[in-house]
């Protein structure tokens, strides 16, 4: 029954553009922010939240025009693999420091590193255009030049398929030993301290993954942006990833996706009306999920079931 | 760099190293006693910089005597600290005292993202003057350099005498005495009849006016702006963890040690002006994980 | 005599004004069950914390198979073959008893292929076994957060077995246990203990057990170590009797 839905879900996406055309542009959006998001969702199973992943965010964009700049028009692919690197690298570097810290400590750490990025992106204006931001130029692929148009396309189905297999990646990775390894961490890390695993370790190596995954919805972000700026690692976008992650809820990678959907379409349709109390909408929200429903959208079913379950049972029984 | 510059930075420092000290005193002081790590603490800040700003731009305007801001300060401060400081714990905090410590943080979080909004709906996205305080005190002269005497004088005296203050407060008076039994014994101190509800709430309300007094002493000496709320936390968190987190004494000296190393990136090397701050908490935190004079904590197996 | 397995000399410790380890010498020999007893607070615990690693003494070696190991974090000690069961299990509590134990297992074989479910691996049947050793192979689907205390110990003894350690350390291993069942489980953990020729340290304060499975027995009292010797030697010796036994 899952896999069919999964598979219902996948060929609903994959056809989006011929069904609903118009939707492609926001889609790719999506896709890119669920990447960020299921970065953030990896550190989540261990407990711990990031309040600078927009750090790497902008690393992915910022990455793209900067080889744009020195390559001309680089190929997509390497452009993609460069990103994993750069990303790869700054998340082990700041990971070697942080992951030797816990919640407020991790939390905070994170948020440092991300507004000293964001301060340092909009001073050094020479190198980085400053607020105004970097033009990141259209990559092409495998010697194919792409029009506008084209571009477009071209990007639904990279950003898609990069998300379809990060999703993919971090199921099959949160299933194997150390994805449970990095569970443990969250309830007890004397015992995995005393089964011949360092807690740090594990964290790092999850944090290292989720800097990638962060890089990666950055470069696919900025790619259909065409606009690499310091906002993207403004303390706003990386509160807006937490919120996400937990709007989707913990429990299931799949949270990922359906939260990022839900919350691009609201903010999509709302943001003409309410741009100017946005913050305040989901700070409100946020408040009011983790006081209600703290396992998310994803855990909200089986909370409405335990609720009424019992109503509905009372039903069966007159019919 | 001559010794001129040398004294001006240093004095730069030392006045800018009060108004963190204020609110990362504020920071600490919450965290000690609740074990709430307050996101939303920058926003108090920037609250108090916008209600003195209001209270004394209203004084000036109606042609109220310059001297009058003082008390204005003190009055937009502690406003702040009460009601939005006093809501807060009563409404929200006091729901999560028992949460999992992932969701105390995200619901500080959340009221950061409310109050950055609503502060922004009020106030708008113009920059705020109110410089009465800083003229009212006029200048000084020290070793023949010019300095304000709100920024050298004022400043300091106000940050060592909330620190004078809270230490006496906490040693000598019985409401002092009531926190640090809380902070170190809940269980002890409830049973002997202390209310920690009470405790909390009243702790809470002195950490977010120290918040809003370090944002509302800073209005004279700089435009009150959106996103200082944002720049304010995480500074202050730099302080209070280079310190080491729940340390009083020691945000006075780290504190001074970023606001002092700050200041001398302004004038030697600009561009590192932002980083400074966070190198120096690195630095330490790489040295001592716990701070400065924070104690690593081993379980109990 | 053969080499000692671990051996600790000259162990100094206090906590503030306590003193919790003031001269320990101690040697633990290979296939040996020895027994530590002595009043709360005597510092048995601390002996444990100190010789897995997760406290560092002001003074004092500890070597195993002749190598100093102090200031080696638990996890290598782990891995060296010192395994730990706790006086409070330590459980991944959001994980079922077999997890547990797949999860001590992988890491044991060092198992990181990222695209290998915990749930696959080759030692499911070897933990199965073990949990069956322990009496827990009922319960392997259950979440460790749901077990009643006796079989939360069980369990968290089978996740120390499980790294195939050549020393298991056990801190009080079967209180909490139903009384009924308590000698039953020593009796298989004993005997599984020699079969795979494991040597074991367990703090206990029940003399019965003491005297049942002990093969040598140490006396702790207030950071020292009072007398060793076999259970039917030291059991009888006044001193004890009046400090441990009686008191």
């Amino acid at each position: 029954m899952q896999r069919l839905i999964l598979a219902a879900l996948l060929i609903a996406l994959f056809t989006l553009p011929f069904t609903f055309a118009s939707s492609v542009t926001i889609a790719t959006l999506i896709f890119a922010k669920a990447l960020a998001v299921l970065g953030i969702f990896v550190l989540l199973q261990a407990g711990q939240v990031s309040f600078g992943h927009g750090m790497f965010f902008a690393a992915g964009a910022y990455a793209a025009a900067y080889f744009g700049v020195v390559w001309r028009a680089p190929d997509l692919l390497v452009l993609t693999v460069a990103v994993i690197a750069i990303s790869g690298v700054s998340g082990l570097i700041i990971g070697l420091f942080v992951s030797r810290y816990r919640l407020i400590f991790f939390s905070m750490l994170n948020l440092a590193f991300s507004m000293v990025l964001f301060a340092l992106l909009e001073k050094l204006f020479h190198y980085t255009g400053g607020t105004d931001g970097m033009r990141i130029r259209r990559p092409s692929l495998m010697g194919y030049t792409f029009s506008r148009s084209d571009f477009d396309m071209a990007m639904f189905y990279y950003a898609l398929i990069l998300m379809v297999l990060c999703t993919g990646l971090v199921w099959l990775y949160l299933r194997s030993p150390l994805g449970q390894a990095l569970k443990a961490v969250k309830v007890n890390e004397t015992r995995l301290e005393y089964i011949g695993l360092s807690a740090n370790h594990t964290l790092l190596v999850a944090y290292v993954f989720s800097a990638v995954l962060a890089g990666l919805g950055g470069l696919a972000f900025g790619l259909v942006q065409g606009l690499a700026t310091p906002d993207l690692t403004f303390w706003t976008r990386s509160g807006e990833f937490v919120f996400i992650a937990v709007l989707g809820g913990i429990g299931s990678v799949f949270g990922v996706f359906a939260g990022t959907a839900v919350y691009e379409i609201v903010r999509f349709y709302a943001a003409a009306l309410l741009d100017d109390s946005w913050q305040l909408i989901l700070g409100i929200t946020l408040i009011a999920v983790i006081l209600t429903v703290p396992s998310g959208l994803i855990g909200l079913p089986a909370r409405l079931r335990a609720a009424f379950g019992g109503a509905r049972t009372n039903g069966k029984d007159k019919a | 760099m001559t010794t001129t510059l040398a004294l001006i930075a240093l004095l730069d420092g030392i006045s800018y190293a009060s108004l963190l000290f204020l609110v990362a005193v504020g920071l600490t002081l919450i965290f000690g006693v609740l074990g709430v790590l307050n996101v939303a603490h920058g926003s108090l800040y920037a609250i108090g910089a916008y209600m003195a700003a209001t209270l004394g731009g209203w004084l000036t305007a109606q042609g109220y005597n310059p001297w009058l801001t003082f008390p204005a300060l003190m009055a937009a401060a502690i406003l702040t600290g009460v009601v939005v400081g006093g809501l807060m714990e009563r409404f929200l905090l006091r729901q999560i005292y028992e949460k999992d410590p992932t969701l105390q943080l995200l619901i500080t979080f959340a009221v950061f993202m409310v109050l950055e909004n609503v502060q922004r709906m009020v106030w708008g996205v113009q920059p705020y003057f109110m410089s009465e305080p800083l003229r009212a005190l006029g200048n000084i002269e020290l070793l023949g350099i010019r300095y304000t005497a709100y920024q050298i004088v004022f400043l300091p005296v106000m940050a060592i005498l909330t620190m004078v203050g809270l230490r006496y407060f906490l040693r000598h008076t019985l409401a002092g005495a009531k926190i640090v039994a809380v902070t170190e014994d809940r269980e002890a101190a409830t049973s002997i009849g202390i209310d920690a509800r009470k405790v909390y709430f009243v702790t809470f309300v002195i950490g977010a006016c120290l918040a809003a007094m370090g944002g509302a002493l800073a209005t004279p000496t700089t435009s009150v702006l959106p996103g200082m709320g944002a720049n304010m936390i995480v500074l202050s968190f730099a302080v209070a963890a280079t310190a080491g987190l729940g340390n009083i004494e020691g945000a006075l000296l780290a504190a001074l040690l970023i606001g002092v190393a700050r200041s001398f990136a302004v004038y030697i090397m600009p561009e590192t002006e932002v980083l400074m701050p966070y190198l120096i908490m690195v630095l330490i935190l790489l040295w001592r994980p716990m701070g400065l004079f924070g104690a690593v904590q081993a379980r109990k197996i | 005599m053969t080499a000692p397995l671990l051996s600790a000399r000259g162990i100094q410790i206090r906590f503030g004004g306590v003193i919790a380890a003031d001269g320990i010498d101690l040697d633990i020999f290979d296939r040996e069950n020895l027994a530590i007893i002595g009043p709360n607070g005597a510092g048995k615990t601390t002996f444990l914390n100190i010789t897995t690693g997760y406290l560092k003494p002001q003074g004092g070696s500890v070597t195993l198979n002749g190598r100093e190991i102090l200031g080696t974090p638990p996890r290598r000690i782990t891995r060296m073959g010192v395994a730990r069961a706790f006086q409070i299990p330590q459980l991944f509590t959001e994980h079922t008893v077999l997890e547990n134990m797949l999860l001590s297992a992988a890491v044991r074989e060092r198992i990181w292929n990222p695209l290998r479910p915990l749930s696959r691996i080759r030692q499911r049947a070897e933990m199965l076994d073990l949990l069956d050793l322990v009496g827990c192979a009922d319960i392997a689907d259950r979440l460790a957060s749901e077990l009643p205390e006796g079989q939360r110990k069980l369990v968290d003894i089978a996740i120390a077995l499980a790294q195939r350690p050549k020393l298991l350390l056990m801190d009080e291993p079967t209180s909490g246990v139903a009384t009924a069942d308590k000698f039953g489980i020593m009796e298989i953990l004993i005997k599984a203990l020699r079969e795979a020729q494991v040597a074991s340290v367990f703090v206990e304060h029940d003399m019965e057990m003491v005297s049942r499975y002990a093969s040598r027995v140490a006396v702790w009292s207030q950071g020292k170590i009072q007398m060793t010797g076999t259970p039917d030697v030291v059991m009888k010796d006044p001193d004890v009797i009046r400090t441990v036994i009686g008191g």
